[in-house]
């Protein structure tokens, strides 16, 4: 280990801990003191706000807010239905994503740069506007309505908006590629000549796959699936503008809590409690991500 | 014989799976530029080529505006958060004493996995309550929104800058040191040139982040504040918007032409 600016190195650790304490861990503590305390925080930017809640909800107790979250059907069916779509498109980005990455892996070096390129296009292009994209390929007047009619599958036009499926797709095609680029990462550094030696030794290709290229593939399966699922449980967007009234999502929920409610506690209350349901994958995925790693090296 | 059909069922299973995901990835984009020049108010209903809703939003005030404020906020969240990202990177992978090293490495990593709406709202109710107690910030508008763009950014630019600093080999450093060179021109002539590739991703990355955030921004932004995202996801969410169609090819056509100069930047490099 180098000492590098033995004078500067105070301001380069602690320039950033300094921001990110300040400006990340205690919001973050903020949110849990609003989520137990309120009657602490009866100043005066909040009291209007508070008084429209107040009506509806007692904050007498410290947990009260916690308490009403999960007495109500209606909030720990909101969460069950993140964590099913988010779990559903982590599913398919997968099945889907695998395929794609392993072909543009296994491809020759001057063609993969040219598909690892398109491939990265999306993922820069403006993620608001590709989930608009379905939105008005969905439309009743929409392209898919106009070909499946011409194809005569369907008679006249139906509505494929605003229900759950339209969800699920709109996140399949937006977080494709943040399974596909770390599993490519993978894959591209996996030797091609294993799977020859398996096919050699009279290995049948199922097993040339589940024995040798899935194991090795682990790490980038785990970092991929982590990249969705995570993100997607407390997606707010997407459900906003493809989905329905069907079904509620947790993102949406503290929102509209928030914005249109104007129930802070709650609201807070409501991210504290995803935050800890979080906390399970991310401690999961972590533990696997580093003890493959660990294991590679 | 059975070999070469073997291998052509092979070729064509790749060949199918890779258009097939492509076209997944592209259509809709294409379809969405496609429509963008129909002169037709119903987006879905082609009526005749025109570049008449390019001209309608080049003359939208509101648009511009935003995407104005849009340019100024990523350019300055990027640059701040790359030059902390670095300072955290080279922190983690170059200073052995740190005071609560993992307290650090959970700061900088955690608002990776942070839900956008989880961080937009900690820091709604932190800027609402610190403009209480000290009056700071004074009011909500691009201040806080800069601020909370770079505080998800630098995580994601250290990530970039580490996975670099671990990688290489930290013998030519400690060789330098041993032949005598001053620590600021090791940092100067070896390090910073070796991370130059992964300080400009970063800084794209955190541009795009910035660029690309709604939610966050939702939350923190104020009077004369609205960024991009926020005008198009307020114009798009009931309806759809001839004119953010035109907008998406614009982007699409800026993208593209990034990643096509990259591409042959890259390719020039890899034949020298």
């Amino acid at each position: 280990m180098i000492r590098y600016f033995k004078k500067q190195n105070f301001w380069f650790v602690f320039t950033p801990y300094f921001w990110l304490v300040l400006f990340f861990f205690i919001p973050l503590a903020l949110i849990f003191k609003i989520s137990i305390s309120v009657s602490e925080w009866g100043m005066p930017p909040y009291r209007d706000l508070f008084s429209l809640s107040e009506e509806g909800f007692k904050f007498d107790s410290t947990l009260s807010n916690y308490l009403f979250i999960f007495s109500d059907p209606f909030y720990i069916r909101s969460y069950l239905n993140s964590l099913s779509l988010a779990f559903t498109s982590t599913i398919l980005c997968l099945v889907i994503g695998y395929p794609i990455a392993f072909y543009v892996a296994k491809s020759q070096a001057n063609i993969r740069i040219i598909l690892l390129v398109l491939l990265i296009i999306p993922f820069w292009t403006s993620f608001l506007l590709r989930v608009y994209a379905w939105k008005v390929l969905l439309q009743g007047s929409g392209i898919i309505n106009s070909i499946l009619i011409h194809l005569g599958f369907l008679t006249e036009p139906i509505s494929m908006l605003h229900n759950h499926y339209a969800v699920i797709l709109g996140v399949v095609y937006t977080y494709l590629p943040f399974m596909i680029l770390p599993l490519y990462g993978y894959l591209v550094k996996f030797d091609l000549n294993l799977i020859d030696a398996a096919n050699d030794l009279g290995a049948k290709p199922v097993n040339t796959f589940l024995k040798v290229i899935l194991p090795l593939s682990l790490p980038g399966i785990i970092a991929g699936s982590m990249l969705v699922f995570i993100p997607v449980v407390g997606e707010f967007v997407i459900p906003e503008m493809l989905g329905g009234s069907d079904k509620l999502y947790f993102g949406k929920i503290i929102w509209d809590e928030f914005f249109v409610n104007r129930d802070w506690p709650v609201a807070s209350a409501l991210a504290m409690s995803g935050i800890v349901i979080l906390v399970f994958p991310i401690v999961i995925f972590q533990l696997m991500y580093a003890k493959y790693n660990f294991k590679n090296e | 014989m059975q070999n070469t059909i073997l291998r052509m069922n092979k070729l064509f299973f790749k060949i199918f799976t890779l258009v097939l995901g492509f076209s997944f990835l592209y259509f809709p984009i294409l379809t969405l530029i496609a429509y963008s020049f129909n002169d037709n108010k119903r987006v879905m209903v082609w009526k005749g080529f025109s570049f008449r809703w390019y001209k309608e939003l080049f003359q939208n005030e509101q648009i511009l505006e935003a995407f104005y404020i849009s340019i100024k906020i990523a350019s300055l969240s990027a640059t701040f958060a790359t030059i902390m990202g670095v300072m955290i990177g080279f922190s983690l992978t170059r200073i052995s004493k740190i005071p609560a090293r993992p307290f650090f490495i959970f700061l900088s990593s955690s608002p990776l996995v942070m839900p956008e709406i989880i961080l937009g709202l900690s820091l709604l109710l932190f800027f609402i309550s610190s403009n209480h107690i000290i009056g700071f910030p004074s009011s909500k508008g691009q201040l806080t929104v800069l601020i909370s763009h770079i505080t998800f950014s630098v995580a994601f630019v250290a990530v970039i800058i580490q996975s670099r600093l671990s990688s290489y080999d930290k013998n030519i450093e400690e060789a330098a040191q041993d032949l005598g060179t001053i620590p600021n021109m090791i940092f100067w002539k070896i390090t910073a040139p070796v991370i130059l590739p992964s300080i400009i991703s970063g800084w794209l990355l955190a541009f795009t982040l910035s660029l690309d955030d709604l939610v966050v921004a939702s939350f923190t932004t104020g009077p004369g504040a609205n960024t991009l995202p926020i005008v198009v996801f307020s114009k798009v969410r009931l309806g759809l918007s001839p004119e953010v169609n035109a907008l998406s090819a614009i982007i699409m056509l800026i993208v593209v032409s990034a990643a096509i100069s990259v591409y042959f930047v890259n390719r020039s490099n890899i034949k020298k």
